[in-house]
């Protein structure tokens, strides 16, 4: 697999607060990765470095293997981060050509971008009149206007309506269909879930996963259980060895698999003991659930 | 470098306020040579004719216009101090970087503007002084007309040395009207260097030499007061009036070295910054 991205022992210090510490990770070709982390936890910093706007303290950064300069290299790359900046008295098309001169890409592209954006009807107006979707919108235009090798998006769907996010989702799942490699950091946790094949979890700075998000999810699920004899039922749970951490909630009996096994042969085994279940269901723990477990202490 | 101005412009020009700014700047200087060639009647008493004075005969006329010019250099100051501070305030300088333009090319963009801005603005008095000059003058032998055309390498480079300050004040307080102030504060402190150089030493020619490579004072010493070349031209016997009111080369390179200075200062400051 060929790297967009290498970190290497990143470290970035602002006085006394420690914003990253010690990251690593690598960025290849073709996937689409999420960085997931609570508020504060050094997504928009790491981004930030290796974007050229913030000075990293040490650990170092390549991009496309280091053969061309953090400058040259953010050329072939698009990125939004964390809300729309353009000149607000410049109209769209303004703005983009002022950024086709900047990442020196022919004028031609412009259309077809703001078409995939469906802003072109729009293009004569000035930024500063659009609503923060449609401003959210035209950062996407901006960014792919290069035809990027990697879009870098630091939480794009922030402040947006259910529409605004749909539509926004909707975009940058079709540019992930296209095989470009897509960068997403963010808080929202169904966002990565649903679009994402890889992650690095962050906390405080620090990297607590990094790897497809199938692993991440690595357990074999948990059952629901209810039965009439409660105290029988708990008894058996206990005795058998396929089961991890049990607990009651609101009268739900949860258990934690410990090997695979499905529900039906679950059903039985109760049957076949003595035990009638009046509720079963078997549940794989989402994102979400896995990392509140992660990041939380 | 064309790629740089031209991204410049188009930020500049797009924008209306700093579109007739530059408008002003570059018109005000006319209208002013215009109106002091016009004769000012008081009421049929008698008639003032600044024409009259020899302050458009060459070669003074070129020392003349390049004085009073350059004090309106302002308007394009606040232009140069607003567009630092413009691309602070929208965010568009952090756009940039992640766009793909060095630091580097950030500042040399700006610089570059500075000095094509300079550059017409010199060209335009150039122009002007010289047509005025062949209109008033009563001379108008080609030696005469050439010489001390240096007041025009001294007003471009008085231009450049002023905005290439504005340029640093502009990146380093980020605010228009923090660096346009700070740039009254500075004219302040020059002038209380001045004085106290002048209770250390007690001697005026000591003080001057010092305040003469300050930042403003270096700019202000290029093109001297031409009030007394023109009290000289009327009464050529009085010898005290005599003073040196030339352009030398190291008044020049006093200005240079600041302008380099200022430069390099603004492209430092913006590279340690986390923006």
């Amino acid at each position: 697999m060929e790297p967009i991205l290498t970190i290497n022992h990143l470290t970035k210090k602002f006085g006394y607060l420690t914003a990253v510490k010690d990251l690593s990770f690598t960025i290849n070709k073709g996937n689409v990765y999420g960085i997931l982390g609570p508020n504060g936890s050094g997504k928009s910093t790491t981004l930030g470095i290796v974007l050229n706007v913030v000075n990293k303290t040490t650990g170092e950064f390549q991009w496309f293997n280091g053969n061309l300069s953090t400058h040259e290299a953010l050329k072939k790359v698009g990125a939004i981060i964390e809300r729309p900046n353009f000149y607000p008295y410049m109209t769209a098309y303004e703005n983009l050509k002022l950024v086709c001169k900047i990442k020196e890409v022919d004028y031609s592209k412009i259309q077809e971008k703001l078409e995939l954006v469906d802003l072109w009807d729009r293009k004569d107006h000035k930024f500063r009149t659009y609503s923060l979707g449609m401003k959210q919108r035209l950062a996407i235009a901006s960014a792919l206007l290069n035809d990027p090798e990697i879009l870098i998006l630091d939480e794009p769907t922030n402040g947006l309506d259910p529409q605004g996010i749909h539509k926004i989702r909707s975009l940058i799942k079709k540019i992930a269909s296209d095989g470009t490699t897509i960068l997403l950091a963010s808080h929202l946790l169904d966002e990565v879930e649903k679009v994402c094949s890889h992650v690095v979890v962050l906390r405080k700075g620090e990297k607590l996963y990094s790897g497809p998000v199938d692993e991440m999810i690595s357990s074999h699920g948990y059952l629901e259980l209810r039965s009439n004899d409660t105290d029988k039922l708990i008894q058996f749970l206990e005795e058998k060895k396929m089961f991890g951490k049990i607990k009651i909630e609101e009268g739900l009996i949860v258990a934690f698999l410990d090997q695979p096994m499905e529900a039906q042969d679950i059903n039985k085994l109760m049957f076949e003991n003595g035990i009638t279940l009046s509720h079963l269901v078997k549940r794989k723990e989402s994102l979400e659930e896995q990392f509140l477990q992660l990041t939380d202490n | 470098m064309l790629r740089l101005i031209n991204l410049e412009l188009q930020k500049l020009l797009l924008n209306r306020t700093s579109k007739i700014l530059i408008f002003i700047s570059f018109i005000l200087p006319f209208t002013v040579l215009i109106l002091s060639s016009i004769k000012i009647n008081f009421f049929g008493f008698f008639t003032l004719e600044l024409g009259e004075l020899g302050i458009f005969n060459f070669p003074i006329i070129w020392h003349i216009t390049t004085f009073f010019a350059s004090y309106f250099k302002l308007f394009f100051a606040i232009v140069v101090v607003s567009m630092i501070s413009n691309e602070y305030s929208n965010k568009t300088l952090k756009q940039n970087l992640i766009d793909g333009l060095s630091k580097k090319e950030f500042i040399l963009s700006k610089f570059y503007t500075i000095v094509f801005f300079s550059l017409v603005a010199t060209l335009l008095i150039g122009l002007a002084t010289f047509f005025i000059g062949l209109y008033y003058s009563s001379y108008t032998e080609a030696s005469i007309i050439f010489r001390e055309m240096d007041f025009l390498l001294a007003y471009f480079m008085k231009l450049t040395g002023f905005f290439s300050l504005c340029l640093l004040l502009g990146m380093l307080l980020r605010k228009s009207a923090f660096a346009l102030g700070f740039l009254f504060i500075l004219y302040i402190v020059e002038w209380l260097i001045y004085w106290g150089v002048y209770e250390i030493t007690e001697s005026t020619n000591a003080a001057w030499q010092v305040w003469n490579r300050l930042p403003l004072g270096s700019m202000y010493k290029l093109i001297d007061q031409p009030f007394q070349r023109i009290i000289m031209t009327k009464y050529p016997d009085k010898i005290d009036l005599t003073y040196d009111y030339a352009v030398h080369w190291h008044e020049i390179l006093t200005v240079m070295a600041w302008t380099g200075i200022f430069v390099f200062l603004s492209f430092r400051l913006l590279k340690k910054r986390d923006l």
